[in-house]
């Protein structure tokens, strides 16, 4: 479904990702993992189109995408939430989640899905009337692949969801993506937390200072002794 | 040996100009004279302000008002006695005695005093202005450095009793010749370039990988910076002395924005932090301005070379915004040498 | 006493309103790209010289509006596209000093266009019967131009907000001024979010561009300069980027202005016997006689104090990291 080919992205004159290949097949969910600074958010802006490779392509059900402005590539189907959130402080709960449908023309489709939003993090509900700004973390994340899903994406690009979110709550947005999964999303998942990503990713790559140094299954990379220790902590 | 060598291309640029003034001093034609000692003029304003917001990022939009403040100031000391008496009568009693038309022999003192006094009471104006506004950055700087354009406007056109308010200024005796003026560029472009080369001014410009990322930067917090805004303050208080004594009369409406707008366009075609950058830009953008001026003339279409210039601004903004030279230097001093350290 | 204030209140909220419109059109355009639009003021004076040659030309009044918003519009989207969208992702420093540049342009080719059909620089504007003279209510007499432009004003702002609020561009609009990068993968298309902040900041600068050309009675190339200081002063003091503060800055400026304009001098309003008699003759021969002539010093002055210790306007209180 999704192919990078030789990716080569540079903010300015630095060249932060090089030789970038990567596959994600229809229904799959692959992780992305590697320490901070990796390349890995960068990567997926490539995708997304806030950035455009300087080199490689990016092929989305055959078709390259990397010459495409973000609100295309949206259009393909295609959902970025990206790291650190970015809510709509300013704007309600609801507001948010109706931005994310933005491109939508069908109504009821668009009140459907946020129902089914509204299921998935009944939280949301309680405070659709609340400023974003208001909300804790864990409810801003939520927030944000809830928003991330208005658009009923093919594939779910999603960057860092565990950022500063207690354990309680990480072992609930996990839980929330393998559903979604199971559901049918494609989904790339970008994580730091490489423990709990290669719990639930059918495939992984690893990255390091803008390079992929390691591919394979989950089960794979788990056992990978190099993987033990840099990123599993063992 | 090196360094005669080294100073030898210097030198011999200084000898050329000496001789190209000299002829012209010397030919009475007083258009072209007139023409270099605007273009002189026009080097110390553009190195002045290349020195504040060239190297420091920190862009002040307000400077001419110190222009302003270096020609009003000086006029005013240089007014012979009895001309102060009737043109100013209303001076307050300390400065109504004050004349500065004094000559040492041939050599006209009080016009290089009165400048000098002028331009350092501009440099404290400029501390304090400095002071308070450089805690700001970025776009919110350039725009209360507008205002300081405006207040000192303001300024102008009221306190009537010294600067004889929306009426023009005249009188001032024509001190400003090639020589002069010249003699103040060649001052300008040696300090600011030495500036350029010390550990400070490298510091400055290593800084920012780009000329114009000024946002995240305040000047309060570094005094070099402060000193760097209040010398170029100086010299453009220098700069309207010049101009003062050259066109011996003005009002404040000269020293506002159209002024502003030329000197920075100037100042971007250069490149922002070369000083030779500076000397290219401004002596393209007179010598274009005068020539579409004359155009001007001929066609009646006014307002025209203001408009080309205007898009030439923002072709090399949008096309080549390091400007013509960016933060490179025409090397003079290894015009003799042969190999050896690149200078910048 | 009380008359005097009343003429003065209305007067202040009619100023209030055109600065307002002024205001809100750069703080759109500033939420969104973060470009102080300088060459606003321009627009708003070509809108000036398009109403009065439509006058000029007899068009009836309805007729002459229409092109004058419309060709405001047309030439504020044509700077859009032709100078900021290719500098966009520039330093803010590179953007402003390119408004500047557009001001230029703008007003030069005034300048040259009524040279080419030999009018003079200043031209006197055509107003139309419908904005002159007073009305009276009561012992109270206010120009028609004040009603209007009060009325105009915020009716123009209220359908503004319910822009802004109720529709998608709008609610679009505000995240695009939020977070622009975030907006962009909902799906927003920015240019042409971007664009219509332009359209409807230059429209609304529009309205205001002929209010002031009828207060002024007359029009010339730099008009425009001016009031987009004070517009820009107005937008700051009430927290720029914001649309709401862009009205709340530019209801207060206008007030403050009047404020200035109205009181007497300095020397006069100290009670005698306050100061010595020699005090109050130094006063009374060194500051001015009224504070009018110093006032947009003034007004500046109020800027820098703005900026220096609530850089997020009066309003505000949060921090506001997007602006940095």
């Amino acid at each position: 479904m999704l192919e990078l080919h030789d990716v080569e992205v540079y903010y300015g004159s630095i060249r932060a990702l090089k030789d970038v290949s990567l596959a994600v097949a229809e229904g799959e969910l692959v992780t992305l993992i590697g320490s901070n600074g990796a390349g890995k958010s960068t990567t997926l802006k490539a995708i997304s189109g806030l950035l455009r490779p300087r080199v490689g392509r990016v092929q989305y059900r055959g078709q390259p995408i990397d010459r495409l402005p973000p609100h295309q590539i949206v259009a393909l189907g295609i959902s970025h939430c990206p790291e650190g959130r970015h809510i709509f402080g300013r704007l309600t709960v609801a507001e948010n989640l109706r931005l994310g449908a933005v491109q939508r023309r069908d109504p009821d489709g668009i009140r459907q899905d946020r129902e089914r939003v509204y299921e998935l993090f009944p939280v949301l509900k309680e405070r659709s009337r609340q400023l974003a700004g208001t909300l804790s973390g864990g409810e801003q994340q939520m927030l944000a692949i809830g928003r991330a899903l208005m658009s009923r994406p093919k594939l779910l690009l999603l960057d860092e969801p565990s950022l500063g979110l207690a354990p309680l709550l990480l072992a609930a947005i996990f839980d929330t993506i393998q559903q979604l999964k199971r559901a049918g999303t494609t989904i790339l998942l970008v994580e730091q937390n490489a423990r709990l990503a290669l719990e639930i990713a059918d495939r992984g790559y690893v990255m390091e200072t803008g390079r992929i140094t390691l591919a394979g299954t989950a089960a794979e990379l788990k056992a990978n002794p190099q993987v033990e220790h840099t990123y599993l902590g063992t | 040996m090196t360094d005669l060598r080294r100073a030898a291309g210097p030198l011999a640029a200084i000898l050329g100009l000496v001789i190209v003034l000299a002829l012209l001093q010397a030919s009475g034609l007083a258009y072209w004279q007139g023409l270099f000692i605007n273009l002189g003029i026009f080097l110390i304003l553009v190195l002045s302000l290349n020195l504040s917001s060239g190297f420091t990022g920190v862009f002040s939009l307000g400077h001419i008002g110190f222009m302003a403040l270096g020609a009003y100031g000086s006029a005013i000391l240089t007014l012979p006695l009895r001309e102060k008496q009737e043109y100013l009568p209303n001076l307050p009693a300390g400065l109504a005695g004050v004349h500065f038309d004094f000559h040492l022999g041939p050599f006209p003192l009080g016009f290089l005093l009165a400048t000098l006094v002028a331009a350092v009471l501009v440099a404290l104006v400029a501390l304090l202005v400095g002071l308070v506004l450089m805690r700001l950055s970025g776009h919110f700087v350039a725009v209360a450095t507008l205002g300081f354009l405006v207040i000192v406007r303001v300024i102008l056109f009221n306190a009537d009793h010294f600067t004889r308010g929306s009426r023009t200024f005249s009188n001032v005796t024509p001190y400003t010749d090639l020589w002069w003026v010249w003699a103040w560029a060649l001052v300008v472009l040696y300090v600011v370039r030495r500036i350029k080369r010390s550990p400070f001014g490298r510091a400055m410009l290593a800084q920012r990988e780009d000329r114009w990322a000024a946002q995240s930067i305040g000047i309060a917090v570094m005094p070099p910076r402060l000193l760097a805004f209040v010398v170029s303050a100086f010299f453009t208080a220098v700069a309207g002395s010049l101009y003062a004594h050259f066109i011996t009369s003005f009002s404040p409406t000269v020293f506002y924005f159209d002024l502003t707008f030329r000197v920075i366009t100037m100042l971007v075609v250069g490149g922002m932090g070369s000083v030779s950058g500076s000397v290219i830009g401004t002596v393209l953008v007179v010598g274009l301005a005068e020539a579409l001026r004359r155009i001007e003339d001929a066609t009646l279409l006014y307002g025209m070379s203001q408009i080309i210039l205007a898009v030439i601004f923002i072709l090399i903004i949008v096309f080549r915004r390091e400007g013509l030279l960016g933060q490179r230097e025409i090397a003079l001093d290894r015009l003799f040498v042969k190999g050896g350290e690149p200078s910048s | 006493m009380l008359l005097y204030v009343t003429q003065q209140f209305v007067n202040a909220l009619s100023l209030g309103s055109l600065y307002a419109l002024m205001a809100v059109g750069l703080a759109m355009v500033f939420g969104i790209l973060r470009l102080i639009n300088f060459a606003h003021g321009d627009l708003m004076m070509v809108a000036a010289y398009f109403a009065a040659f439509a006058l000029f030309a007899n068009l009836p009044l309805g007729l002459a509006l229409v092109l004058m918003i419309g060709g405001t519009m047309g030439v504020g989207l044509l700077m859009e596209r032709v100078a900021y969208r290719p500098i966009r992702g520039a330093p803010d420093v590179a953007a402003l000093l390119t408004s500047f540049a557009v001001g230029q342009i703008l007003q030069n080719g005034t300048l040259l266009f009524t040279r080419l059909i030999q009018k003079p620089i200043q031209i006197a504007f055509p107003s139309p019967e419908l904005l002159n003279g007073v009305i009276a209510f009561g012992p109270v007499t206010v120009p028609r131009l004040n009603i209007v432009s009060l009325v105009t004003g915020v009716i123009l702002l209220v359908l503004l907000s319910l822009f802004v609020t109720r529709t998608t561009l709008g609610l679009s609009m505000r995240a695009a001024a939020e977070d622009l990068s975030a907006a962009q993968l909902m799906g927003i298309d920015i240019n042409r979010v971007i664009a219509t902040a332009f359209a409807i900041g230059s429209g609304l600068a529009a309205v205001a561009g002929l209010l002031f050309a009828v207060q002024a009675g007359q029009i010339n190339p730099y008009m425009g300069f001016t009031p987009v200081l004070k517009a820009f002063i107005a937008a700051v003091i009430g927290g720029f980027g914001s649309i709401a503060g862009a009205v709340v800055g530019g209801y207060v400026l206008g007030g403050l202005e009047v404020f200035l304009t109205a009181i007497p001098g300095i020397g006069d309003i100290l009670p005698a016997g306050f100061v010595s008699p020699e005090v109050q003759a130094f006063l009374k021969q060194w500051l001015p006689a009224s504070l009018t002539s110093y006032r947009d010093a003034f007004v500046f002055v109020a800027l820098i104090l703005v900026l220096l210790f609530r850089p997020n306007g009066i309003l505000r209180r949060r921090e506001r990291e997007e602006m940095q």
